[in-house]
């Protein structure tokens, strides 16, 4: 992926070269100053921060490692850590799943009316999820809700918020969200698989399922790491839904309900600014050591 | 990724499979149509309706009365318009964070791609790291800074952040590669233009899909972020919309509580409108341009 | 107020930059006179005097509150006093508000003049010396103005630290057409209260006798109720016990609605906690004086059905405590403190404003002359069909019990509240391990951040 596109022309003169050269500094450089104030700059600042503790009472010491140690034994944190790994290996392989599902429904030429389904299933992803928060808050509800009318006409007893339901449905509020993003995603990539190769294997006879499997799937595997890569990212983040749900299910979620809630209540609500830090970088550093693992083994496999 | 064309194919569909329409697939598909438009049918749906006729009435059905209008109207006058100006804000972060966002990747994303210069490798590292790095992670320290420079409670401390897009830089770089051919940088350099010349005559035309997409994801991250405004913000006539129906949503607490569910809906209604617009309109730039970012990792 | 505001914010970005240019002005012009009415920062050296001459003078102040009276009664203040202004910004209700407070104490500034804190967050920002203690402007001689709950709140630690705004004495709200519908009786006692959550739930499986899924306001005022002091501070010396008498008498009393699954679970304050305060299925509520205005404004559904009885008790003899409330504070950040006390003087202790707050429903007054007046006691709203709901919510005033405390931290505690003791409701199973485990981790955190923390 890192390969050159531009190969450098040797045979220029220098000067040239060195026109060029200035020339894309001065492109990225507007860029780069940014990432550095508002991205590295705040990496930085929290590092520094982790290394410290405040206390309402004392003033400020330096603890070096300390809130690191702390961190390790915190069986909040790690609660809060497991909850949304256990979110992203249930919710974001069904959403993914679901998504190619549409988008190879939408590539087969075999649906009627592709325009229609492809932007009825991708508006979710234009609402808020503050504003998808509060939609299916309203719905969950089990006396007004949708929730009570669907209980109430088959005789179930959904509790959408109850503590054992809750995950379930955060994720399907983050699956309705971003299912028809994932899934356009994935037939942009099966738009531009060459007509060639459908010719070839109409050629040898193919079957539907086989151009699936041999042609489409090997394709979209690009952009398949991309979505596993920000479905880890956007799991590990995870704050919106459950901080907004919150108030309609206060002991289903917990104040570490995710890391991110976690280090939001312990800097607002505890004032522990300095272990709200730790617990960023922290998760940062896990976020990632696991995207950069996908995205590695994503292409390895790719280019065997 | 070797030996893909990157050209998207109109394929009609005719030439390589039979063109027989499927019904099951069809009904599978209807199934997912299904579940993605509900939650918001229920949302115009209530949105007619009065608070009363929230609480005793089915959720899918209409209510006794049809106030539609009296809700927007109502929506935007309750509390001296406080959700105009939230609108208002809104427009403001999105027409300058995402735009700015936008022209910041683009620039960055087409140096990268098509120019040679030292220390590329390690620019293009740090871009991709910087994806991963967790934006919500990077908050509270984000706050604490911003309060040190007295940006907290100023529109600035909500536009700053969203300048920087690294996935946009990365969309951007990978649709310059294909979209803008170095024969013609070459050319027009042999012709005299400056650099930045070509890029405004040449390239950026050449880059539009690509830019137009990233613009729109600008915008969708823009318009829906809630976190950092949640925090940077305290007073109310500098919120987005967002934040401010949120504010609404709480208010239905406590001493003095004063529900306004009826609001709630109709302005969650009038806050998704706009974006589903401008996605529907830009329906034709941003699929190619989703074409080329999503072949690439 | 919003063109003012946005250029207190656009000035706030230039701030920066000046900032060393006006410490370097206030060294050198601080021994300049005329500047009357602008007490020094933390000072402490206001007098009575000044607070006059201050509202005389003029300038312009910032009030933090989510107040629905709030508008009306600065338009009248401002009427008063041509020459204040006061910029009304309403930054979120409750903890939304109490958390940008704590931002803009951290950060140095962006606080308000005058801010709305409930009495459970006083004394989290009296502690943090984020406010300013108001005896030197004489308000202690203001002690006799307002019922002894409310007074006793806004004293931490023997300072002045707000004046109350509203007070919630609690009382027995009950849906009364319900309770007709199925023969029940208004429990005086909390026994009778449980045999009425019996029966009704027995009569009708979809209704209960109240909700409650776990709310940290709820409980420490029922454990004031039942006589409990978990909490008790002494300057950083705090000791907290979440199991002493007082406490196992009101959990050994709710855990039997509790464990007897005799509550509805239907959060507090949410879209089908309305709907089932309106439909019956929720014929209670044992909360502040404050909910009148609150079911008036926001269930019309139930209009006519509701009533008002004096708080059940353990024994038959009188006794409450206070639910809810909000005092106004003046934070130290401010840069006329004589202003803001000004301000704050006229909003909570002149009969025009009281009127206006409570003409407004948003709360009960917490000022004896206005609780005691004939206009007051005698209103007789149709909600509650007909009923003096007035005379008993000021009775109701009278027996609370003294020497009630928050925790220097209780905010805190609060957000914590449903990992610990929140857990229990969704067991349905005895409190009291909950309240265990929120002790000890109120203990962990107070002994973190400095403070003395001991058991007992």
């Amino acid at each position: 992926m890192s390969q050159v596109t531009a190969p450098p022309v040797r045979r220029r003169r220098s000067a040239l070269q060195r026109r060029v050269s200035l020339a894309g500094i001065g492109f990225v450089t507007p860029f780069m100053i940014g990432l550095a104030l508002l991205i590295i700059a705040p990496i930085v600042y929290a590092i520094y921060l982790s290394l410290f503790r405040t206390q309402l009472i004392g003033g400020t010491a330096f603890v070096g490692f300390g809130n690191y140690a702390t961190l390790l034994q915190d069986a909040k944190f790690w609660a809060s850590f497991l909850r949304v790994l256990l979110f992203l290996v249930v919710q974001v392989p069904i959403m993914l799943v679901l998504s190619l599902i549409a988008a190879l429904a939408l590539d087969s030429a075999r649906l009627h009316g592709v325009g229609f389904f492809r932007i009825a299933i991708f508006l979710p992803y234009a609402v808020p999820g503050v504003v998808a928060a509060l939609l299916w808050g309203f719905i969950y509800g089990n006396q007004f809700g949708l929730t009570a009318w669907v209980n109430s006409a088959f005789g179930w007893h959904l509790a959408p918020l109850a503590p054992s339901w809750i995950l379930g449905s955060i994720g399907n509020i983050v699956t309705w969200e971003f299912m028809g993003y994932n899934m356009l995603i994935f037939y942009s990539a099966l738009r531009v698989i060459g007509t060639e190769l459908y010719e070839a294997a109409e050629i040898d006879g193919a079957g539907a399922w086989r151009i699936i499997f041999n042609i489409k799937m090997p394709a979209l595997r690009g952009s398949i790491v991309i979505a596993v890569i920000f479905s880890i990212i956007g799991s590990f983040q995870l704050f919106n839904e459950p901080n907004l749900l919150q108030s309609l299910a206060p002991n289903s979620i917990t104040s570490y309900f995710t890391p991110n809630m976690y280090a939001y209540n312990l800097s607002f609500a505890g004032q522990q600014f300095n272990y709200s830090a730790t617990v960023a970088i922290v998760m940062g550093i896990i976020t990632g050591v696991i995207s950069y693992i996908v995205q590695v083994r994503g292409t390895r496999a790719e280019n065997r | 990724m070797s030996g893909v064309t990157m050209r998207p194919h109109r394929r009609s569909g005719s030439h390589h499979v039979r063109p027989r329409r499927n019904l099951v697939l069809t009904i599978v598909m209807a199934l997912f149509v299904v579940y993605s438009l509900v939650p918001l049918i229920w949302l115009v749906i209530n949105s007619t309706k009065t608070q009363a006729d929230l609480f005793t009435t089915f959720g899918l059905g209409f209510g006794k009365h049809f106030v539609l209008f009296s809700n927007i109207a109502q929506t935007f006058t309750y509390k001296d318009g406080i959700f105009l100006h939230w609108l208002l804000n809104t427009l403001l972060y999105v027409v300058v964070g995402a735009g700015g966002a936008t022209l910041l990747a683009t620039l960055g994303g087409y140096g990268l791609a098509k120019y040679a210069f030292p220390g590329r490798r390690a620019v293009f590292g740090v871009v991709i790291g910087a994806i991963a790095v967790p934006g919500t992670a990077l908050a509270v320290p984000t706050f604490l800074m911003f309060s040190k420079l007295g940006l907290t409670n100023t529109p600035w401390a909500v536009i700053l952040p969203s300048l920087i897009s690294p996935f946009g830089l990365y969309l951007i770089w990978t649709y310059a590669i294909d979209a803008v051919p170095i024969e013609l940088l070459e050319a027009a350099r042999v012709d005299g233009a400056s650099e930045l010349r070509t890029f405004f005559t040449i390239s950026l035309r050449l880059l539009t899909p690509g830019i137009v997409t990233v613009l729109l994801f600008a915008i969708v991250a823009t318009w829906n972020n809630y976190f950092l405004p949640l925090i940077m913000l305290s007073d109310p006539t500098w919120y987005p919309l967002t934040v401010g129906l949120s504010q609404w949503s709480a208010q239905a607490t406590g001493v003095a509580a004063q529900p306004i569910y009826n609001l709630v809906i109709t302005g969650s209604l009038i806050t998704i409108i706009p974006i589903v617009v401008a996605f529907l309109f830009l329906q034709r730039y941003w699929q190619s341009g989703l074409a080329a970012g999503s072949v690439k990792a | 107020m919003n063109h003012s505001t946005r250029w207190t914010a656009l000035r706030r970005v230039a701030s920066v930059a000046v900032a060393g240019a006006v410490v370097a002005a206030a060294l050198v012009g601080c021994s300049s006179s005329g500047n009357s009415g602008s007490s020094g920062a933390g000072a402490g050296g206001g007098k009575p005097a000044d607070v006059e001459a201050a509202l005389k003078k003029g300038g312009e102040i910032t009030y933090w509150t989510w107040t629905p009276a709030a508008k009306a009664q600065v338009a009248a203040f401002e009427k008063v006093y041509p020459k204040v202004k006061v910029n009304l910004v309403n930054a979120g209700t409750n903890t939304t508000e109490y958390t940008k407070l704590q931002n803009a104490v951290k950060a140095g500034k962006g606080a308000p003049d005058v801010a709305q804190v409930e009495y459970y967050a006083v004394p989290q920002f009296a502690l943090g010396d984020s406010l300013v203690d108001l005896s030197q402007f004489g308000f202690d001689s203001l002690k006799s103005d307002y019922s002894s709950g409310p007074w006793s709140n806004v004293n931490v630690q023997g300072k002045v630290m707000g004046l109350p705004q509203d007070s919630g004495p609690m009382a027995l709200f009950y849906n009364k057409t319900e309770f007709d519908k199925y023969g029940i009786a208004v429990p005086k006692t909390w026994d009778e209260y449980i045999a009425a959550a019996k029966k009704l739930h027995a009569a009708n499986p979809n209704a209960y006798i109240t909700s409650d899924s776990g709310d940290p306001g709820f409980i420490t005022s029922m454990i004031w109720q039942a006589g409990g002091q978990p909490f008790k501070v002494d300057g950083t010396k705090v000791s907290i016990n979440l199991q002493d008498d007082g406490t196992k008498k009101f959990t050994a009393m709710w855990n039997q609605l509790v464990e007897g699954k005799l509550l509805s679970q239907v959060p507090g304050w949410s879209d089908d906690w309305y709907k089932a305060l309106g439909n019956g299925d929720v014929a209670t509520l044992i909360t502040g004086a404050w909910m009148p205005g609150v079911l008036e404004s926001s269930v019309p559904q139930g209009s006519g059905q509701w009533a008002v009885a004096p708080i059940p008790t353990y024994d038959g003899t009188p006794v409450n405590a206070e639910n809810g409330g909000s005092a106004e504070v003046v934070m130290k950040q401010s840069k006329n403190q004589a202003l803001a006390a000004g301000f704050l003087k006229w909003l909570n202790d002149s009969e025009q404003s009281v009127n206006i707050f409570i003409g407004s429903g948003g709360g009960f007054p917490s000022t004896t002359k206005d609780q005691n007046s004939d206009n007051f006691l005698n209103q007789a709203p149709a909600y509650f069909g007909g009923q003096k709901i007035n005379q008993v919510l000021v009775d109701g005033a009278k027996p609370v019990v003294e020497g009630w405390q928050y925790l220097p931290f209780e905010v805190y505690a609060n957000s914590i509240f449903g990992d610990t003791v929140g857990q229990a409701y969704t067991k349905s199973s005895s409190l009291d391990p909950g309240l265990v485990a929120w002790q000890k981790a109120l203990v962990d955190y107070g002994n973190q951040q400095g403070f003395k923390v001991t058991v007992g």
